[in-house]
């Protein structure tokens, strides 16, 4: 890797580093781990911000690294937390698929982003090429990680743990999005995490659980069985 | 001004509605900010008439043919829905289903959802409409969980997750068009993701970037649209929620997302210079018009059957969007208006019959016509007004786009035509047995608002014998602009 920088071998590291996390998730039972590493995820996209910040010497980056540092490092973990303290939900149950099945399923995903991402990469004068294919594996593998997961919480954890690979895939391929629009889907984030807390009260006080599989009624055949 | 007074009216009403929403007159405070929003779309609309196409707040917002009548449409359908939904909240709390704290979210939520749909429709930024069209889902969502059961928190939840994952695919989509753009306008930062600006330098796209930004994109907003094979939550939330969150779900939510899927069409096909787009637009049409038609038979609940007749006029507007050019952009624009007042009306109806009888299923619904012959008539001449009967507009709209596709695509036409036979015969053989016959309906605590049905039954009508040479002249211009075919 000769002639490559040092701030461009640690974005690089950064991208790896969201990769390996993504990974992490998948086989991570545990919510509350789920929700630290979510928290970790956010930290790596934070420095690789600042990165980007300081090699572009573009000023709103800073400002969007600051959004970063505040929402998803902070602000968004906490109130997980709370929510988890809260419900008591310290487990998931067992997924629907095992822990090796999902790994294997995991890398297969990330061959494919990389082909996926190929035009788009080829295009991008930028160094952080690779990025953009990892942005993209990161996003397929929190969808991966909403559908094999059975509690609500968990699968609000891959949802925005799929915001955090498109924002580094914003960051990668265009530098980030304009100001105006980084606010929008920030509020957007922080909005839907309010609501989904509530969202979780109304679910368990009606059924006494957070487990997904309460809420599969309103199937077409269900339906007409219920109406029968 | 009227501009400002569109967006502010309906986000001041949110807040105070937030405040104020559960006093004995929140109802009329809900339709006097409708209203002030209506009367300040009808300036804007007088506005465009006279100056052309504007912009505002340095390009963020834009006003041109194919927004202004859209956004006149949800204004209208805004206050109608408004002025509806102020007796039928008032039976829901008598019979129960709600309480004080749920109307006051109710009538924020339902302010907040106006301007989020307004918003989304009069900005300029690609961005924006992204934001925009998330926070409608957000505004909603637990709106559909209201009534706090268990199968209207399932709706709420599957609402959440399809729409939610579905809308990430679009922000994707939504940065790929600014990597293309910013490789073709240059480091022009903000303004790379202004429609405008990306309109005049379509030619100029990498084609392959593109491509790829249409399939997240029209996946995306298709969830919204309610495009099979992804419209698994919108009869889930029609029925759960209450009805005049069904109505502006199905006459307005449906629309707007449709219309950021033709904006992002418009500028694709400009850069691609083949079919794609457009050959996926007919498919996805297509496919959404067959299904519907299929699962209409199986529907027990009647806002359910409404929600997949939604899904498939939706389906044939994409198809028409699809195959392009004058005539049926023309069609597709029609449709979209008809079938908005149209569905609107007809929930509104169905609204009203299910309290008459206790029940939304169908079966427990009997001679409407007896007790009610307002309401009875309603969902009658709403039903056959969407079956496509003539003279209402969705005869004219729908006849058009079916001679245009026996030119342009004849092999699809004897498939629409089958969809749109299964359908009448599926919707008005449930229909006759709920207006005439025996009947089960009681009394309401309430006079049922039964204006805003005919209101929007008479423009229907009306819009079929005969469209004002303004109107005509804005479809027109809007077509034009989509192109195509």
């Amino acid at each position: 890797m000769a002639g490559v920088s040092l701030d461009l071998q640690l974005l690089n590291l950064c991208a790896a580093l969201l990769l390996l996390l993504s990974f992490a998730m998948l086989s991570q039972r545990r919510i509350v781990n789920l929700v630290n590493l979510l928290a970790l995820q956010g930290a790596v996209l934070f420095v690789a911000t600042l990165l980007i910040a300081w090699r572009t010497h573009q000023a709103h980056l800073y400002l969007s690294a600051g959004l970063t540092l505040g929402l998803k490092v902070l602000l968004l973990p906490y109130l997980l937390h709370r929510l988890i303290r809260r419900l008591q939900v310290y487990w998931d149950a067992e997924p629907l698929l095992n822990i090796s099945g999902t790994m294997l399923i995991g890398v297969l995903i990330v061959v494919f982003s990389f082909g996926l991402a190929q035009p788009i990469s080829a295009l991008a004068s930028t160094a952080t090429r690779n990025a953009i294919g990892i942005a993209v594996a990161v996003v397929l593998l929190s969808f991966l990680t909403m559908i094999i997961r059975r509690k609500a919480m968990s699968q609000v954890v891959g949802f925005l743990s799929m915001e955090n690979g498109l924002f580094f895939g914003a960051m990668s391929a265009t530098y980030g999005m304009p100001m105006v629009v980084e606010f929008g889907v920030a509020l957007d984030v922080l909005v839907a995490v309010l609501v989904l807390g509530i969202f979780f009260f109304q679910i368990r006080e009606q059924f006494d659980s957070l487990d997904l599989h309460h809420l599969e009624s309103l199937r077409e055949d269900a339906a007409a069985r219920r109406a029968e | 001004m009227d501009f400002l007074l569109l967006l502010a009216s309906p986000l001041t009403g949110a807040a105070v509605l937030a405040l104020l929403g559960a006093r004995r007159f929140a109802p009329e405070l809900n339709i006097a900010f409708s209203l002030a929003t209506f009367l300040a779309a009808c300036a804007l609309t007088v506005h465009v008439v006279s100056a052309g196409a504007l912009s505002f707040a340095h390009e963020q917002f834009f006003i041109d043919p194919f927004n202004v009548f859209l956004v006149t449409l949800t204004a209208l359908v805004g206050l109608t829905t408004a002025i509806f939904s102020r007796p039928y909240m008032r039976i829901e709390i008598e019979h129960g289903r709600v309480r004080a704290p749920q109307l006051r979210l109710y009538h924020s939520m339902y302010q907040l959802f106006m301007s989020t749909m307004l918003v989304a429709l009069t900005t300029n930024n690609m961005g924006l409409v992204w934001v925009a069209m998330e926070g409608a889902t957000l505004s909603t969502v637990l709106l559909v969980t209201l009534y706090r059961t268990g199968a209207s928190l399932e709706a709420g939840w599957k609402y959440f997750v399809l729409c939610g994952v579905g809308i990430a695919q679009a922000l994707f989509g939504t940065l790929l068009l600014y990597f293309a753009a910013e490789h073709a306008l240059g480091a022009e930062g903000v303004r790379a993701l202004l429609w405008t600006h990306l309109n005049g330098v379509k030619g100029q796209l990498e084609p392959k970037v593109l491509s790829l930004a249409f399939v997240f994109l029209l996946v995306g907003y298709g969830t919204k649209v309610g495009l099979a094979p992804l419209h698994n939550w919108l009869p889930d939330a029609h029925a759960e929620g209450p009805t005049p969150i069904s109505a502006v779900l199905s006459g307005l939510l449906l629309n707007v997302a449709l219309y950021a899927v033709v904006r992002c069409k418009i500028l694709v096909e400009g850069s691609l210079h083949s079919a794609l787009p457009s050959q996926m637009l007919m498919g996805f049409g297509l496919l959404s018009v067959l299904l519907a038609a299929f699962f209409l038979w199986r529907q027990r609940d009647i806002k359910r059957l409404f929600a997949y007749s939604s899904i498939e006029h939706m389906g044939i507007i994409t198809f028409a969007f699809g195959m392009g050019g004058a005539v049926a952009n023309f069609a597709a624009l029609l449709h979209m208006t008809v079938h908005s007042l149209t569905k609107s009306a007809i929930f509104f109806a169905a609204g009203h019959a299910a309290q008459k009888s206790g029940s939304q299923l169908m079966d427990h619904i009997r001679g409407l016509i007896t007790l009610s012959p307002t309401v009875g008539w309603g969902l009658m001449m709403g039903s056959l007004a969407i079956l496509g009967v003539p003279p209402f507009g969705v005869f004219a709209s729908e006849f058009l786009i079916l001679t245009t596709a026996m030119r342009e695509q004849p092999w699809a036409t004897p498939l629409l035509l089958a969809a749109l036979g299964v359908a009448f015969a599926a919707i008005f053989g449930r229909v006759q047995p709920m207006v005439f016959g025996e009947t089960t309906a009681r009394r309401l605590p309430h006079p049922p608002a039964l204006l805003p049905v005919f209101v929007h039954l008479g423009l229907v009508l009306a819009l079929g014998l005969y469209i004002p040479p303004y109107l005509a002249d804005w479809y027109r211009a809007a077509a034009r602009l989509i192109g195509g075919g």
